[in-house]
């Protein structure tokens, strides 16, 4: 699957481990929540980077305490339809602090990347290269924001409240 | 009423501009149907037996009398010269071409309109009391809190795509005319014991195939906790509720499957972690879209109106309209005027495109440029001077809009049916006609009383069957429209679901069936009772003897 990023296509790094799959020497890797709670002692035992996938039932409180140890978080789209991982986003980013990145697997739609992005994620498994040009259009054809989320664009309400204040 | 600032209006079309791209993308085919779908979903865009419907947002059912020339000119220009107002206080074209679309949201946008998040899993256009800033018994005008709410969830990034549509409903009045009970949250403005002004929070109200009354989650929420407690619930639901079965993904259903207090509960937990965070509004914001609903420049009018009471006694016809169609206003010399859409054998809710230029006019006139949509599907000027009544009754008679039932059993609610509708089993727009037909004698329909007739399609219930007082579901029995009749329904303070009657009637019974029905309440009923009253005292039994015994 290409990896976007920043709006450009990158080399993904991370590999993803199905269950059951025998860990591999090197490598940053990416494994479920029931592999992390399994092979917790093993897994941290690696130097390399560690992941977990979540799926859009698992809660963010699943890894809350466990961000320190983890360089990346997969939220899953089983279909574009479902929206639970936007609120998993938000709480991972706003009330967990987690600084690592946030990545979009699953039925990962162009017309759903701002709205992502806008809830904390920064990379998005994507279908093809034409990604890299719908993202540009994404995050270029709406420019107000009515609340207030896991980004730092400016709301129209603090757009507001500053030209009050100015005038 | 509120006006756009360059944010809201750079907003709009820009969203304009990315549909009209979306459009382009399926007419030259690199869009699916599937695909294009969700985007034309997000817009309002329905596709529906026949032809496209495009459902536009009037939030909270306010209107100036730019925008109700601006959808008359739409429905002449893109449509076949009429449009449909609705339960939800929008209005629906049901005839435009997929290319004119772009087109047609860029109109609605120049005075300041859209059809954004009137479809979709999302947070819908959020709907009002119709009277709201007029009604004589109101705490505060619900607008102020109604858009508020419109600007927090317009392309909400967490909440775009929930389980399924969740609906908001706002009264600032302790007599409900905006039907919270049965939103999926309805907020209710009241006062505490400080004088303070709060909400009532219900959550878990809702028709279709599981109707359900909400449930009261907060007696008094203050209001600066608004967003936070909303977003809340929000995110309980977003999280919790079902996506397995899209009949049991209402928040509804979540209500009833964790219970009230558990809910409750989670609610009450997830907001002690955001209240007084980024999403409450800051200082000044309120206060800022509150001046916007300011009560118009009212003249120091006199309580009595001489003409109005001189043409009340000569003229019967004309009493008879002041007695159903005209409401008490809170300022001195004022009423609230209700323009009917539910003309003996008309189609409830429709209005051509002449009538609603000629109701920009009146408005214009008589009511300070404002017109309502209530969620009944009447329009109505809220701000009329009473001795101006007269003059503003005989324009409306010359226009059709002056049928003196509202409130009657001819203020028929009806979905579009299968007349329109791909998910109908049933016609529901004959069915009214011919009920407003058999009714239409209206010393009749006075007699009869305050009556809710109610006629939906389907079980999905957009007809709000569930809460007339007399309630008729159409139903497809083996290819042949038959209709369920429920009585006991309610969707004001008082609200209640229907109970069914009986078996189903066949479509050239059920306007009988109706009369049966209300023949048997003018026997029951006592001292002037409603026929709700009278039912909630008598129960089915009588009805259902009258109905079935002689079959």
């Amino acid at each position: 699957m290409p990896l976007l990023k920043s709006g450009s296509l990158v080399d993904d790094p991370w590999i993803s481990l199905a269950d059951g799959e025998p860990l591999p020497a090197q490598g940053a890797i990416i494994v479920s929540l029931k592999r992390w709670r399994d092979e917790r002692a093993d897994l941290i035992a690696r130097t390399n980077g560690l992941g977990v996938c979540l799926a859009a039932a698992d809660p963010a409180a699943a890894v809350a305490a466990d961000l320190p140890l983890l360089a990346l978080i997969a939220l899953e789209f089983p279909t574009f339809r479902d929206g639970r991982a936007y609120s998993t986003a938000r709480l991972l980013r706003e009330r967990f602090g987690f600084k690592g990145e946030l990545r979009a697997v699953g039925n990962v739609l162009r017309d759903q990347l701002l709205f992502m992005h806008r809830c904390g994620f920064d990379a998005f498994e994507v279908k093809d290269a034409a990604a890299v040009d719908e993202w540009k259009q994404a995050m270029s054809e709406i420019s107000v924001f009515y609340q207030t989320a896991a980004d730092s664009r400016a709301t129209a309400i603090q757009l507001r409240q500053q030209r009050r204040s100015q005038s | 009423m509120y006006r756009y600032d360059e944010f809201d209006a750079a907003f709009v079309h820009q969203r304009v501009e990315q549909f009209r791209d979306q459009v382009a993308r399926r007419l030259n085919g690199s869009l699916s149907e599937d695909e294009f779908r969700p985007l034309r979903l997000m817009n309002g865009l329905y596709l529906q037996l026949h032809a496209y419907m495009l459902r536009v947002a009037i939030p909270y059912g306010t209107l100036s009398s730019r925008q109700l020339r601006a959808l008359a000119e739409i429905a002449r220009r893109y449509d076949k010269g009429y449009g449909h107002f609705t339960t939800r206080q929008n209005i629906q074209f049901n005839w435009p071409a997929l290319a004119d679309i772009p087109d047609i949201l860029l109109a609605l946008a120049n005075v300041e309109m859209h059809a954004i998040q009137t479809s979709g899993n999302c947070i819908r256009n959020v709907t009002a009391d119709a009277f709201a800033g007029a009604a004589a018994d109101e705490i505060e005008d619900p607008r102020v809190t109604c858009e508020i709410i419109r600007q927090w969830s317009t392309l909400h990034p967490e909440f775009s795509f929930l389980p399924r549509k969740f609906k908001i409903a706002v009264t600032g009045a302790p007599t409900d005319r905006a039907a919270v009970a049965v939103h999926d949250i309805g907020l209710k403005i009241v006062r505490n014991d400080a004088g303070e002004v709060g909400f009532e929070v219900a959550v878990g109200g809702g028709q279709g195939r599981t109707p359900m009354i909400a449930k009261v989650v907060r007696s008094f929420l203050p209001r600066r906790y608004l967003l936070s407690y909303l977003e809340a619930v929000l995110r309980v639901y977003n999280q919790l509720g079902r996506r397995d079965n899209l009949y049991k993904a209402r928040i509804k259903i979540l209500v009833h499957e964790v219970g009230t207090e558990t809910l409750t509960q989670m609610i009450e937990d997830e907001w002690a972690l955001i209240k007084d965070g980024p999403v409450e509004l800051p200082a000044g914001e309120q206060e800022r879209i509150g001046r916007y609903f300011a009560p118009p420049p009212f003249a120091n009018l006199p309580a009595e109106a001489p003409g109005y009471e001189a043409e009340r006694r000569r003229n019967e016809a004309f009493a008879a309209w002041t007695r159903t169609n005209v409401e008490a206003h809170w300022q001195q010399g004022y009423a609230i005027v209700t323009l009917s859409l539910k003309p003996a054998g008309g189609v409830p809710g429709d209005a051509t495109a002449e009538q609603m230029d000629a109701i920009a006019d009146l408005a214009d006139r008589y009511s300070f440029s404002e017109i309502r949509v209530s969620h009944h599907q009447n329009l109505i000027l809220a701000h009329v001077p009473r001795a101006d009544l007269p003059d503003l009754w005989r324009a409306l008679v010359a226009l059709g809009l002056a049928t003196a039932n509202i409130g009657r059993v001819s203020d028929i609610i009806a979905c579009p049916g299968l007349d329109f509708c791909s998910l109908a089993n049933a016609r529901s727009i004959p069915v009214a006609q011919r009920l407003s037909e058999r009714f239409r004698d209206l010393d009749r329909a006075h007699d009869i009383g305050e009556l809710r007739l109610n006629i939906s399609g389907c079980i999905n219930a957009c007809g709000h069957h569930h809460v007339g007082h007399i309630g008729i579901l159409g139903v497809d029995k083996k290819g042949e429209e038959f209709y369920q009749i429920t009585l006991g329904g309610s969707s004001a303070e008082d609200a209640a679901l229907g109970a069914l009657v009986g078996p189903a009637f066949a479509a050239d019974q059920v306007v009988d069936a109706v009369e049966t029905i209300i023949e048997t309440y003018r026997t029951h009923r006592r001292n002037g009772e409603r026929f709700l009253d009278t039912y909630r005292r008598v129960g089915l039994a009588p009805f259902k003897e009258s109905l079935y015994a002689t079959a």
